[in-house]
């Protein structure tokens, strides 16, 4: 770092929610035309930290600098004004509006008191090519707009608003591979004018590039801050989990010969535009993972196999025989027993104002009683039995189930659908967020449900799991299956350049991808 | 020239309703024993602005993804209060209307605070605030009766040069005058975006409360505007529950054929005022066509039904069932 | 995504699960509140005759509301509650001229008309994903239509049974209003439905969310159809009591009680948005509408009056447990 004074500064913030420490004393340091990466597991206090720096939430203690001068932010707009912009991840933008306005939301040029819509307009588009999005219209509704343009949409409003930090929380998750570069660069030429970035990613490859100064925190506080590519990545990763990394995954048995007769096959799954002629088989026992960057199919993949998705051609054969998923109801049915476990726990997975019970029984609810009746003595043991085999911490199973933390909410999704006994398990990015412990758990109960012969489709925004986990990785690329590697082939290295759509290049190696999504 | 195509699609709603209005009213006029004629003209648009001021009403409330089912309340009190205050003197009959659009207003701000600072869901609120208007309405005329300024009501309700209703003048001049910029105003883009995504609107700093204000006080005016029209229209205020009811649901159904979606964020006055012309012209075309008038409810009823099914046929096109579910 | 194990303020579930409970609570005061102040008016208002009086003409309103909570309970609304009221009063009345049968097909035949306005609402709002607002609000006036159809828009004449005044008007069973121990009944039998059956789990699923509630595997859309079914069998049995109750079926017979249907559900603590909400909440809100408008109109206080105290005293109630959450984090 040289020695210019710092733009912005953080010291001994706290902050509690309850009787939890989100931050302890925490500090970081900003300086301008340069860009500070910021690292940690989930639950490390990087998110509390950036409200605190967008005026969203006060610190209980602790002091902000900004040019020198000590500074509070009691509000967004504070914020704003100041030149403190934050590029969500859940995205502000208004569904039914157009592009353009949507950048100015807040503050559109004017005539005679109303919005000067022509000067709008080639403002957007002004902003919009310096954020790499030229082909986007102004005026087509957000709606419209695939994720990854949306995204873009966001940093072009972020930076339409002319901060002096910008501050990106993992904003680009849901960007193509073309667009991740475009955003580099873009973010490297607004560095280099003298805008100050907070970037928070797991991705170690986009740290690796665009970082200058790194810092990596964990449980709330800040525990090294360093010049980027002073530290290798397993003294980051140890830094980040706050012990030696070793493996925590349970051991992977022999490979399942290939002569078993599958429990699932698919041939030929295609879907609208995202899914392209995909073909997998699944043996009973088989930890089956699917890789590749966000958004290459594999949660459209997951759908079409539960019976969630109209128009797919292509076969489906259970048990050797083809059969047709048409819902859910279809797919968690005894004769082909497949369950899901969704992406979006809160919104996808539970009804978060129900209790734990209730939750927990409800996909096998039909089992649980006869001729439409609950058995409620049934109900009780099977929910106390599911409880006590994947240790869900609860304070009783009549409270909310939103009141779980994020790892004994995700148990309770496997849970529930763990009470059908299903043969197949599809599981959508299921540690997403969640504490490492857990985490743990929920390899170790996958591969004891593989033993006892489910068949398991994985798909991991981490490459580490993907590893440790599965025995084979089907790397999916624009809906297509890129590569399978298995065995020796399966390595960090292989995974991200069938990731990359690129063919390996021997000898050489690419950094592991990501840590603790 | 995809700007044109871009510009065409925010309005497709409201372009629809236009082209099935035309069309209804062409095939009713050219059914019409008098044909084309003014006075034809001139009892169709009386009996159809009544309604499209209280769409406009529904319109501003229904864009915040509300719901104002107190429009016919409000209708009936500026009635029954018009009947009492719009008389006299030209400058007391200027303050009447005045007096009339204000208690528009106020109770319509009082729906506004009560969703607003109360955080009660607007179903219900407007439920128990449409009975108190109501009650007031009642406690000022118990009986129908008052008056008007009858030089006003009838320059109000006649025909101008050329056989143009002064109605239609007054709802296009209402539209040009209030419609027309408070959509291209910052605070009118608000609205739409809080119907849209409230979520969303609040993060990025738009002001959510101000423009949820301004959507319910409006709706307060403009329904003020059709009370004060039907007083013009029937020179006496009548304090009727069956009325206000009625006003209420069909402004409902003039929204929703006018293109103005429910859940908030698109839709355009414009539309829900060619949606209630067609809910008046289905009547019309009824009695035209000579279909007994005891057919005609269910006959509306079932067209109603249809055209809100319409919408249902995007659903063939979905290919992801989770995209049914909000 | 980027999240913290440490929640900000709670789930906000605490002060829900208090305002459930709280509701109710705050129901029964007022009714108790209501019951006192009429008690200054007049010492009847304590007479069991009084009350059970007021429980029977309740259990009318109290079919509609408890109809209506189901769907509310989905986060759905029934909207077509006047008139499918109207049709089971009206078909049941016809129904009991149509010979030697008739007496006993009277009832069953004005529910199943109940059932079939119910099955269209539920197609048109699971399947062709109307909103429940403005496709019931259809059904209602195809009602109203079809009624008047047969009708010719005039009074009906037709009688109703001996069982149906029966029902609504006679007390076999210890001095207790028949039409108040059917409420009892049925709604014992709601709260049971509700409680005990995966019917009542799922639509307590499907109104937190239905996109949970479908990848759990739960047939949402035959539910969203039984609740409506139920909404319109239950309007249309309400309708056959008043039917018995005045004799006769008559035009608008339903549409007082819309409105009061609503506030009852609202007032006990449903949550309009869906997913929350008890029965015995739906049970005070329906005694509080019935009592409030009983006390005004004996205390002989003009209509306007009356219109403005209903109106303030919902608004009052809401704003004590019936708020939303705030938007802030």
């Amino acid at each position: 770092m040289d020695g210019a004074a710092p733009l912005f500064g953080m010291e001994g913030i706290s902050k509690r929610y309850g009787g939890v420490s989100a931050l302890e004393k925490a500090s970081l340091t900003l300086h301008a035309g340069r860009i500070h990466a910021l690292l940690g597991e989930n639950g490390a206090g990087k998110s509390t930290l950036i409200k605190i720096m967008s005026g969203v939430v006060q610190p209980d203690e602790g002091s902000l600098t900004f040019d020198g001068r000590d500074i509070r932010f009691p509000s967004p707009t504070a914020a704003n004004q100041a030149g403190i912009v934050c590029v969500f991840q859940e995205l502000s933008l208004v569904p039914d509006l157009s592009v353009a306005d949507n950048i100015f939301i807040a503050d559109p040029p004017r005539r005679f008191g109303l919005i000067d819509r022509t000067a709008q307009r080639r403002m957007a588009e002004e902003w919009l090519a310096r954020a790499g999005a030229e082909d986007v219209h102004p005026l087509a509704p957000i709606k419209d707009l695939p994720l990854s343009r949306r995204q873009m949409v966001e940093i072009a409003k972020a930076l339409a608003r002319k901060p002096r930090i910008l501050i990106l929380d993992e904003a680009t998750s849901a960007l193509t591979a073309a667009d991740v570069g475009k955003i580099l660069a873009v973010l490297k030429r607004l560095r280099d004018e003298g805008l100050a970035l907070l970037y928070i990613s797991h991705r170690m490859q986009e740290i690796e590039e665009l970082a200058d100064d790194c810092t990596v925190f964990r449980n709330g506080r800040n525990v090294a801050t360093y010049p980027a590519g002073s530290k290798s990545d397993r003294e980051v990763v140890e830094l980040m989990i706050g012990r030696e990394y070793s493996h925590v995954f349970p051991p992977k048995p022999p490979p399942v010969p290939a002569a078993t007769p599958p429990i699932l096959e698919a041939r030929g799954l295609t879907w609208t535009n995202r899914l392209h002629d995909i073909s997998l088989t699944i043996r009973p026992g088989e930890i089956v993972g699917l890789g590749g960057l966000d958004g290459q199919g594999q949660r459209e993949l997951l759908l079409a196999l539960f019976g969630v998705l109209r128009g797919l051609s292509g076969d489906i054969r259970v048990d050797g025989k083809s059969v047709t998923i048409g819902s859910p109801s279809e797919a968690k049915a005894a004769r082909i027993g497949m369950a899901l476990i969704p992406e979006d726990r809160k919104t996808e997975g539970l009804m978060l104002p129900m209790s734990v019970r209730d939750n927990l029984s409800f996909a096998a609810l039909d089992g649980l009683s006869k001729g439409g009746f609950i058995d409620r003595a049934a109900e009780e043991r099977a929910v106390g039995e599911m409880l006590r085999l994947l240790a869900i911490k609860t304070a009783g199973i009549d409270v909310p189930v939103g009141t779980l933390s994020g790892g004994n909410q995700q148990k309770v999704v496997i849970a529930k659908w763990l009470m059908l006994a299903p043969r197949i398990i599809l599981l959508n990015d299921p540690t997403r967020g969640i504490d490492v412990g857990t985490k743990q758990e929920i390899y170790q109960l996958l591969r004891k449900l593989a033993d006892q012969g489910v068949a398991i489709l994985f798909y991991s925004t981490d490459y580490d799991e993907l590893i440790g986990c599965c025995e084979r990785v089907l790397v999916l690329y624009d809906g297509h299956v890129g590569r399978e590697l298995a065995g020796d082939a399966l390595t960090e290295h292989e995974l991200v350049s069938s990731a990359l759509n690129m063919t390996a290049k021997p000898g050489t190696s690419a950094p592991a991808q990501a840590f603790g999504a | 020239m995809s700007d044109w195509r871009y510009r065409f699609a925010e309005h497709r709603g409201t372009l629809l309703a236009a082209l099935v209005f035309v069309a209804m009213f062409g095939v009713y006029v050219g059914n019409h024993s008098a044909g084309f004629s003014a006075n034809v003209v001139q009892t169709a648009a009386n009996k159809g602005v009544l309604l499209a001021l209280l769409a406009i009403a529904q319109t501003f409330v229904v864009l915040t993804s509300g719901i104002d089912l107190s429009v016919g309340a409000m209708f009936i009190l500026a009635n029954c209060l018009a009947s009492w205050i719009v008389v006299g003197s030209p400058a007391m009959t200027a303050l009447g209307v005045a007096g009339v659009l204000l208690t528009g207003l106020v109770c319509g701000g009082v729906n506004g605070a009560v969703v607003i600072f109360g955080r009660l869901q607007p179903i219900v609120a407007t439920i128990a605030s449409g009975a108190i208007y109501f009650g007031i309405a009642l406690a000022l005329r118990p009986n129908p009766g008052g008056d008007v300024n009858s030089d006003l009501a009838d320059a109000l309700t006649g025909q101008l040069w050329g056989g143009i209703p002064a109605s239609l003048v007054v709802l296009l001049a209402v539209v040009l005058a209030i419609w027309l910029p408070f959509r291209r105003s910052a605070l009118g883009r608000a609205v739409y975006a809080v119907g849209s995504s409230e979520v969303a609107a609040y993060m990025s700093g738009v002001e959510t409360r101000r423009a949820k204000f301004a959507a319910y006080t409006l709706s307060g005016l403009f329904a003020a505007m059709g009370g004060l029209m039907l007083a013009f229209f029937t020179y006496s205020g009548e304090a009727s529950s069956a009325n206000a009811a009625t006003y209420t649901l069909n402004s409902i159904a003039a929204v929703v054929l006018g293109g103005v979606s429910l859940f908030g964020g698109t839709g355009s006055a414009v539309g829900a005022i060619f949606g209630a012309l067609i809910f008046r012209t289905i009547n019309d075309l009824l009695f035209v066509f000579d279909l007994d008038p005891l057919w005609q409810p269910l006959f509306l009823g079932m067209v109603l039904l249809i055209s809100v099914c319409i919408g249902s046929v995007r659903l063939l096109r979905v290919r992801n069932r989770l995209d049914l579910f909000g | 995504m980027s999240q913290d194990q440490a929640k900000p303020a709670p789930f906000r579930l605490p002060p829900v699960l208090r305002n459930i409970d709280g509701a109710v609570a705050t129901a029964f005061a007022c009714i108790v509140a209501l019951l006192l102040i009429g008690s200054l008016y007049s010492s009847n208002f304590l007479s069991a005759d009084y009350l059970l009086q007021q429980l029977q003409v309740g259990s009318f309103l109290a079919m509609a509301a408890t109809g209506m909570m189901i769907v509310v309970l989905l986060g759905q609304i029934d909207l077509s509650v006047p008139w499918v009221m109207t049709v089971g009063a009206m078909m049941s009345t016809a129904a009991a001229g149509w010979g030697p049968a008739g007496v006993w097909a009277a009832i069953p035949i004005g529910i199943l008309c109940g059932m079939i306005f119910g099955l269209v609402n539920g197609i048109g709002v699971a399947y062709l994903r109307v909103p429940s607002m403005i496709f019931t609000l259809g059904t209602n006036a195809v009602a109203q239509g079809l009624m008047i159809v047969r009708t010719g828009g005039a009074a009906p004449q037709d009688m109703a049974t001996g069982p149906m005044r029966a029902l609504a008007t006679g007390r076999i069973v210890g001095g207790i209003p028949n039409a108040v121990w059917i409420w009892v009944l049925i709604g014992a039998a709601t709260v049971f439905l509700l409680k005990r059956t995966t019917f009542g789990r799922s639509v307590y699923a499907i109104g937190n969310s239905e996109r949970a509630a479908y990848l759990s595997g739960s047939r949402t859309r035959r539910v969203v159809v039984l609740a409506f079914v139920m909404s319109g069998a239950l309007s249309a049995f309400g309708g056959v009591l008043l039917a018995g109750y005045s004799t006769k079926a008559y035009q608008g017979m339903g549409d007082p009680y819309l409105l009061p249907a609503i506030a009852a559900v609202v007032l006990g603590g449903t949550s309009i948005l869906g997913g929350r909400g008890t029965y015995l909440g739906t049970v005070a809100g329906v005694i509080l509408i019935t009592l409030l408008q009983s006390i005004l109109s004996i205390m002989q206080i003009d209509e306007s009056i009356r219109q403005i105290v209903y109106g303030l005293t919902i608004i009052l109630m809401l704003l004590l447990y019936g708020r939303s959450a705030a938007l802030r984090t």
